[in-house]
């Protein structure tokens, strides 16, 4: 257990020193948010009704942008040959590899994109459960694009093709990560598409790890 | 401890780039590889390492711990250093010791002459001290078996006497080495396998 941390760890670090993870997904989200008013117009009405479903696609472009970095520095500078003759399995090592990716640029996104929400009209109401809906979705954004880069690790420029192949899984937390959003909504109604939204988080915390340690393993043979 | 190969093949691609190879490698020897480029040196030493599986032949490890793979009691030291430059010298020694299992990075450091570099950036470091820096890690976690995979690349002469130490120091305190190089190790092998190439 204190190995997944060190390896969390390091890797927090890394995205701090190096720049390119949270900080750019934020700047490409609030580019994003910035640029709907203007391509949209002024109509307050349109921009309040579209405002979290916008939010929700921003957040899904932005964890994307850096997702093909989860393994590729490891695999190329042969960190990863290593990490695989660790005494823990392999796919630990791309569990907490999702981790650190979630809690370096996923979180932060879930948690500023409400707070960017005023941009767009969001209204008031609508902001905790954006929050939250986002919050738990971003774990399934973070562990679905963990397969992703981990399938196009030893490709040059993956980074367009992790999009192609992951934005596909993301249409059930899209779905259900706007209806949990939606403050007008009967209250169970939104109560169930957050427990929708936790299962996903959940299923794809079980299987993605499996998924990208076999397709890493295929690709360090 | 020993470690005992037969008919051992492996392929990449679709080629056969090592064929037939059969050692038998005892506490406190010296395998040193050798052969032209391409000749599977490399393939040979992953698939000890259990990166590549063998298409055909088997490999065993008598005495070593039960319930660990030959991997996880095996370092592998392969042409990428695994060094992250954003980290200084003791943060990348630092998440060995946590990732492997346990160490001294103050030894470690000491062996290869690493220690007034301790609190620079990897990154500024030159492609010798790199090396020096990924042999480091040799010392840092003790395993029995260390896959070299041409460890001398770089190393100027003082860092080549410090390393034969180190290699001295592992094989008189029951350790193996299996070690793939064109140049003289600096230390007589106790065996010697030349890989022709498979075609």
């Amino acid at each position: 257990m204190s190995l997944i941390l060190a390896l969390i760890r390091r890797d927090l670090m890394l995205s701090i020193r190096q720049g390119g993870g949270a900080g750019t997904a934020l700047g490409f989200f609030l580019t994003v948010v910035v640029l709907l008013p203007i391509g949209i117009g002024p109509d307050q009405a349109l921009l309040a009704r579209i405002a979290p479903g916008a939010l929700w696609i921003a957040l899904l472009l932005s964890v994307l942008l850096s997702a093909d970095r989860i393994f590729q520095q490891d695999y190329e500078d042969g960190s990863l040959d290593i990490m695989t003759m660790g005494p823990v399995p392999f796919e630990m090592v791309a569990l907490a590899k999702a981790v650190a990716h979630w809690l370096s640029t996923s979180l932060p996104l879930a948690i500023a994109a409400p707070i960017l929400g005023f941009l767009v009209n969001l209204e008031a109401a609508a902001v905790l459960p954006l929050t939250l809906a986002m919050a738990l979705g971003s774990i399934a954004l973070s562990f679905l694009a963990s397969i992703g880069a981990a399938v196009t690790v030893g490709l040059r420029r993956g980074g367009l093709l992790v999009s192609v192949l992951v934005l596909p899984l993301y249409v059930p937390v899209l779905i259900f990560g706007l209806s949990a959003s939606d403050p007008g909504a009967a209250p169970g109604l939104t109560f169930a598409a957050l427990l929708i939204l936790a299962a996903i988080a959940l299923v794809s915390l079980v299987l993605s790890p499996l998924a990208a340690a076999a397709a890493l393993r295929a690709y360090l043979r | 401890m020993e470690l005992h190969a037969t008919g051992l093949s492996c392929e990449r691609g679709g080629r056969t780039v090592v064929r037939d190879v059969a050692f038998t490698l005892r506490a406190g020897e010296l395998l040193q590889l050798t052969g032209p480029n391409g000749s599977g040196k490399s393939s040979l030493l992953r698939l000890i390492a259990g990166l590549n599986s063998a298409a055909s032949g088997k490999l065993s490890l008598a005495g070593g711990s039960e319930g660990l793979s030959i991997a996880q009691q095996a370092h592998l030291i392969a042409h990428q250093e695994a060094v992250k430059g954003a980290l200084s010298v003791r943060e990348n020694l630092d998440f060995w010791r946590d990732f492997l299992g346990g160490g001294d990075v103050a030894v470690a450091l000491e062996a290869f002459g690493l220690t007034r570099l301790a609190d620079y950036a990897a990154g500024l470091l030159s492609a010798g001290q790199k090396r020096r820096l990924a042999l480091a890690r040799l010392v840092l976690t003790p395993r029995p078996l260390w896959l070299l995979d041409e460890p001398t690349v770089g190393l100027d002469s003082a860092s080549l006497v410090r390393f034969v130490d180190v290699m001295d120091h592992h094989l008189a305190s029951g350790g193996m080495i299996i070690a793939a190089t064109h140049v003289p190790l600096g230390r007589e092998a106790d065996h010697r396998l030349e890989l022709a190439g498979a075609s």
